[in-house]
C-alpha cells in the first residue's frame, strides 16, 4: 500500500524528496564530506590515508576499519531506533508517516545484523585471531582486504539509498510477494537486494579466510585443544558462514531476477511461490544469529577466564557446545515460520531441534558461571560487560525456548514479545559481547586503556537503559501489540508501556553518547598501556608490545600448553629460568599492500549501482572492472617481501624487546 | 626451502605452475551445464517430469565440476580435512534439501 503525498518512493525521482529530515540530512551529509575533504587536504592526509589505510593488507589495521565501520552503523541503527521509538512513545503520534516507519525498520534491521554486527564480530576475528594462534597474518591477506572493502561499499549502497533513490521498506526479511516488482517498484528494494549481495561475498571470503588461517597457521605446538576459545568460536562461525550464506545468495539472486528481469521464481502467478523465499532466507538466517553471537561466546571466554584469574572451566565441553550449536543450528530454521501451514509434523519436528539448542548453550552459561566461582574477579570494564551479559542471556533463552513451542508461537508470533525477545539476545548477547571485546582488546590496537570511570557510567545506563526498553514489550506482545506497526490508537491500555520503553532506548542513546565521549576523553587524556599485557592475560596477544609490530612476532613462538602466555608467566613466577629466545632473528615474509582491493570493491559498487536502477550499461561497465581487476591479480607476479633482519631489530629494540 | 612458516604463506606467492587449463576447462564446462539447464527450461524442451530430473542430473554433475576442477579435490596432501569438510558439507546439504523438501510439500497438500 501508497499512501498518496508518500509516492516519492514510488515515482523514483532520482534524489529522495519531500521530507524536511531528508533535506537536513542532505545538507549534514554534504557539510561531513566536504569537511573531511578540506581536513585531509589541508593536514596532507590523502597519501597517508591510501598508503597505511586504503591499500592496507594487515589484519590489524583492517580489524580497526571494521570497528570503525560497525561503530559508525551502530550509530546510524541507533538513531533508526530511536526515530522508531519516538513515534512509538505515545498513540497516535504524527512525527513519521506510514511510509516512512517500514523504511526506518527495513534499514535498521538490516544495518544493526548485516552492516553493524557482521563487521563487528569481523573486527574483532582480525584483531584476536592471528595474534592468539601465533601467526603473522591470516592465510589470504589480500582477500581480507577484499572482504573489507566489499562489505564497506555495500554497506555504502545501503545507505545511499536514503538520500538517492529512496530506502527498502519490505522489512529486513524483505519477504515476496510483497517485495516483487509490482507491488513494491522503485530502487528501495534493489538496494537491500544487491548491497547484500555485494557484502555477502565479503563476508564468505572472510569465513574461508578464518578458517584456513586456523586450520593452518597455528604455531607449532599449538594443537587444536590448545587455542583460545574465542579461536573456537571463530571455527563454529566461519563453518556456519561458508555453509549458509549461499542460501542468502540464492534468495537474493532469485528475488533480483525477478525483480528485473521478469521472472516468477517467488510471485504468486506462473508457478511462483514466495513460501520458498521465506524457506531459503531462514536457511541462511538461523545460522546467521549464530553466527553473530558465537563470537561473542568466545570474547566472554577470555574475558571471564582472564578477570577470574582462572583457566576457563571445562573447556572440552565449551569446544563441543561450539560444534554442537554450529551443527544443530542446521536443523532449527522453520521456527521463524512455524505459522506458516506447514503441517504438526514438520512443526514439531523444529519445535524439538530448537529447544534441543538450549543444551548446549545452557552448558556454556554453567562453565562462565564456575569458572567465575572462588576465582579472583576484578570488574574491569569488559568483565562488566561480561556479567551483565548473563541474566540478559538467561531471560533471551527462556523467552526463545517459549516461542519454540509451536503452537504458543501462533500466539507470540510477529508480535512485540519476539521484537523483545531477539533484541534481548541479540543486544545482550551480540552488543555486550562486541563492547566486551572492544573494551578488552582496545590496549592492543591501539595502546590505551580506556578510561574506567565514564565507561562504567556508559555500562549502567545502558544496561538499565536495556531492562526499560525491553521489558516493558514483552508484556506489550501478551497484550496484543504487533510488530512494525507504525501507530495504535489511545485505550488499548499500551500507552503507559509504550512511554516506558521509549524512555529506556533514550537512556541506551545517552549511554552510546558516554561511550563516544569515553573514546575522545581517552584519546585527549591517554592512559598508555605500556606493558603489552594490561589485564594480566592468559592468551599469545597480551604477550605481545600495544600495540603489535606489523609483522607481529619477531619469532613465532612454540606453544607448549593451553593459555600458553600464562603457562610462561607462571613459570617466571616460580623463578624457572624460562629458556631465553636463542634463535637468531630470520627475515620475515610479508605480502605486499595492494590497491586493488579497493578498486575492485568500487567497481562492484559502480556495477550494483548500476543494476539498483536498472542502468544496464553501467553495470556491465561495473561488471567489465571486476573482471579487469581479476585478471590483473592472477597475471601478478610480485605480491610479497621480506622485511630484513636489521628492520627487525631495529623495530623490537625501539619497543624495548631485544 | 623457506622455513615452516614461509611455507603456509605460499597461497600469495607467484609460484609458477604454468597456464591452469584445468580452471578454463572447468570454468567453460559448468558454464555450459548453466546454460543447458536454462535452455531446457526456457525452451519447454521436455515433459514435466523429465524436465526435472534432467536439471537433477545437471546439477549434481555441476557439483562435481566445482569439486574436481575449482576445489582442488584431488590434491589431497595435509591432514583429514578434505574428508571432516566433505562429511559435513554432505551432511548439510541433505539436512537444507530432505528440510526444504518436507517443509514445502505442506504434508503433500502441494504438487510439486
Ligand atoms: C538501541 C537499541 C535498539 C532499539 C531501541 C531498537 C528498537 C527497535 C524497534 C523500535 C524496532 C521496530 C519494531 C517494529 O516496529 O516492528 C526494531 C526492529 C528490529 N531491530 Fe532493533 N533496536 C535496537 C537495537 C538493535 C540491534 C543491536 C539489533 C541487531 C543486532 C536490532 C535488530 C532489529 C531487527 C532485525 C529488527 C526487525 C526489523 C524488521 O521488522 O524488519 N536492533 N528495533
Ligand atoms: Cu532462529
Amino acid at each position: 500500500m501508497h499512501l498518496p503525498g508518500y509516492v516519492n518512493n514510488v515515482a523514483t525521482p532520482f534524489f529522495v524528496t519531500g521530507d524536511p529530515m531528508i533535506y537536513a540530512s542532505d545538507v549534514l551529509i554534504v557539510l561531513t564530506l566536504v569537511a573531511i575533504v578540506f581536513v585531509l587536504t589541508y593536514f596532507k592526509k590523502w597519501g597517508w590515508l591510501w598508503r597505511e589505510w586504503i591499500t592496507t593488507v594487515d589484519h590489524k589495521k583492517i580489524g580497526i576499519m571494521y570497528l570503525i565501520a560497525a561503530l559508525l552503523m551502530l550509530f546510524r541503527g541507533g538513531v533508526d531506533a530511536m526515530l522508531m521509538r519516538t513515534q512509538l512513545a505515545l498513540p497516535n503520534m504524527r512525527f513519521l508517516e506510514a511510509e516512512h516507519y517500514d523504511q526506518i525498520f527495513t534499514t535498521h534491521g538490516t544495518i544493526m545484523i548485516l552492516f553493524m554486527a557482521m563487521p563487528f564480530i569481523f573486527a574483532m576475528f582480525n584483531i584476536a585471531v592471528p595474534l592468539q594462534i601465533g601467526a603473522r597474518d591470516v592465510a589470504f591477506p589480500y582477500l581480507n582486504a577484499i572482504s573489507f572493502w566489499l562489505f564497506f561499499f555495500g554497506a555504502l549502497l545501503l545507505n545511499l539509498s536514503f538520500v538517492i533513490g529512496g530506502s527498502p521498506d519490505g522489512g529486513w526479511t524483505s519477504y515476496p510477494p510483497l517485495t516483487e516488482w509490482p507491488t513494491d517498484p522503485g530502487p528501495g528494494e534493489n538496494f537491500y537486494l544487491l548491497a547484500l549481495q555485494i557484502s555477502g561475498i565479503g563476508s564468505m571470503a572472510t569465513g574461508i579466510n578464518f578458517l584456513v588461517t586456523i586450520l593452518k597457521m597455528r604455531a607449532p605446538g599449538m594443537t587444536l585443544m590448545r587455542m583460545p576459545m574465542f579461536c573456537w568460536s571463530v571455527v563454529g562461525a566461519s563453518i556456519l558462514i561458508i555453509f549458509s550464506f549461499p542460501a542468502l545468495t540464492v534468495a537474493l539472486a532469485l528475488l533480483m531476477i525477478d525483480r528485473l528481469f521478469g521472472a516468477h521464481f517467488f510471485t504468486m502467478l506462473q508457478g511462483g511461490n514466495p513460501m520458498m523465499y521465506v524457506n531459503l532466507f531462514w536457511v541462511w538466517g538461523h545460522p546467521e544469529v549464530y553466527i553473530v553471537v558465537l563470537p561473542a561466546f568466545g570474547i566472554f571466554s577470555e574475558v571471564v577466564a582472564t578477570f577470574s584469574r582462572k583457566r576457563l572451566f571445562g573447556y572440552a565441553s565449551m569446544v563441543a557446545s561450539i560444534m554442537a550449536i554450529a551443527v544443530i543450528s542446521y536443523l532449527v530454521w522453520l521456527h521463524h515460520f512455524f505459522t506458516m501451514g506447514a503441517g504438526p509434523g514438520v512443526n514439531s519436528f523444529f519445535a524439538i531441534s530448537t529447544m534441543s539448542v538450549g543444551i548446549p548453550t545452557g552448558v556454556k552459561v554453567f562453565n562462565w558461571l564456575f569458572t567465575m566461582y572462588q576465582g579472583r574477579i576484578r570488574l574491569k570494564l569488559p568483565m562488566l560487560w561480561a556479567i551483565g551479559f548473563i541474566p540478559n542471556f538467561a531471560i533471551g533463552g527462556a523467552t526463545g525456548v517459549m516461542l519454540a513451542v509451536a503452537p504458543g508461537d501462533y500466539q507470540y508470533h510477529n508480535s512485540y514479545f519476539l521484537i523483545a525477545h531477539f533484541h534481548q539476545v541479540l543486544i545482550g548477547g551480540v552488543v555486550y559481547g562486541m563492547l566486551a571485546g572492544m573494551y578488552y582488546w582496545w590496549p592492543k590496537m591501539f595502546g590505551i586503556i580506556l578510561n574506567e570511570r565514564i565507561g562504567r557510567w556508559a555500562f549502567w545506563v545502558f544496561n538499565i537503559g536495556f531492562y526499560v526498553c525491553f521489558l516493558p514489550q514483552y508484556e506489550l506482545g501478551f497484550m496484543g501489540m504487533t510488530r512494525r506497526i507504525y501507530v495504535y490508537p489511545a485505550g488499548m491500555g499500551w500507552t503507559a508501556l509504550n512511554l516506558i520503553s521509549t524512555i529506556g532506548a533514550y537512556l541506551m542513546g545517552i549511554a552510546f553518547v558516554l561511550i563516544v565521549w569515553q573514546v575522545l576523553y581517552s584519546i585527549r587524556f591517554p592512559e598508555r598501556d605500556v606493558t603489552g599485557d594490561p589485564w594480566d592475560g592468559r592468551t599469545l596477544e597480551w604477550s605481545l608490545p600495544s600495540p603489535a609490530p606489523h609483522y607481529n612476532f619477531a619469532r613465532i613462538p612454540t606453544v607448549t600448553a593451553r593459555d600458553a602466555w600464562w603457562a610462561e608467566k607462571e613459570a617466571r613466577r616460580r623463578g624457572e629460568d624460562v629458556q631465553k629466545e636463542l634463535r637468531p632473528l630470520e627475515p620475515i615474509h610479508m605480502p605486499n599492500n595492494s590497491g586493488r582491493p579497493f578498486i575492485l570493491s568500487v567497481c562492484f559498487f559502480i556495477g550494483g549501482f548500476g543494476l539498483v536502477f536498472e542502468w544496464y550499461w553501467l553495470a556491465i561497465l561495473g561488471g567489465l572492472g571486476v573482471m579487469l581487476c581479476l585478471l590483473l591479480r592472477s597475471l601478478e607476479t610480485n605480491t610479497d617481501h621480506y622485511i630484513p633482519v636489521e628492520e627487525i631489530r631495529r623495530t623490537e629494540a625501539a619497543l624495548g624487546r631485544l | 626451502m623457506s622455513s615452516e612458516h614461509h611455507e603456509e604463506l605460499r597461497g600469495f606467492h607467484g609460484i609458477h605452475r604454468g597456464f591452469p587449463w584445468s580452471h578454463v576447462v572447468g570454468l567453460v564446462v559448468s558454464l555450459v551445464l548453466t546454460f543447458a539447464a536454462l535452455w531446457l527450461v526456457q525452451a519447454h524442451a521436455m515433459p514435466h517430469g523429465l524436465l526435472l530430473a534432467v536439471i537433477l542430473v545437471l546439477a549434481v554433475l555441476q557439483i562435481v565440476v566445482q569439486l574436481f576442477f575449482f576445489m582442488h579435490f584431488l590434491e589431497s596432501y595435509g591432514p583429514r580435512y578434505h574428508v571432516t569438510s566433505l562429511a559435513l558439507a554432505f551432511v548439510f546439504t541433505v539436512c537444507i534439501i530432505a528440510g526444504s523438501l518436507w517443509i514445502m510439500t505442506f504434508g503433500g497438500e502441494q504438487t510439486y
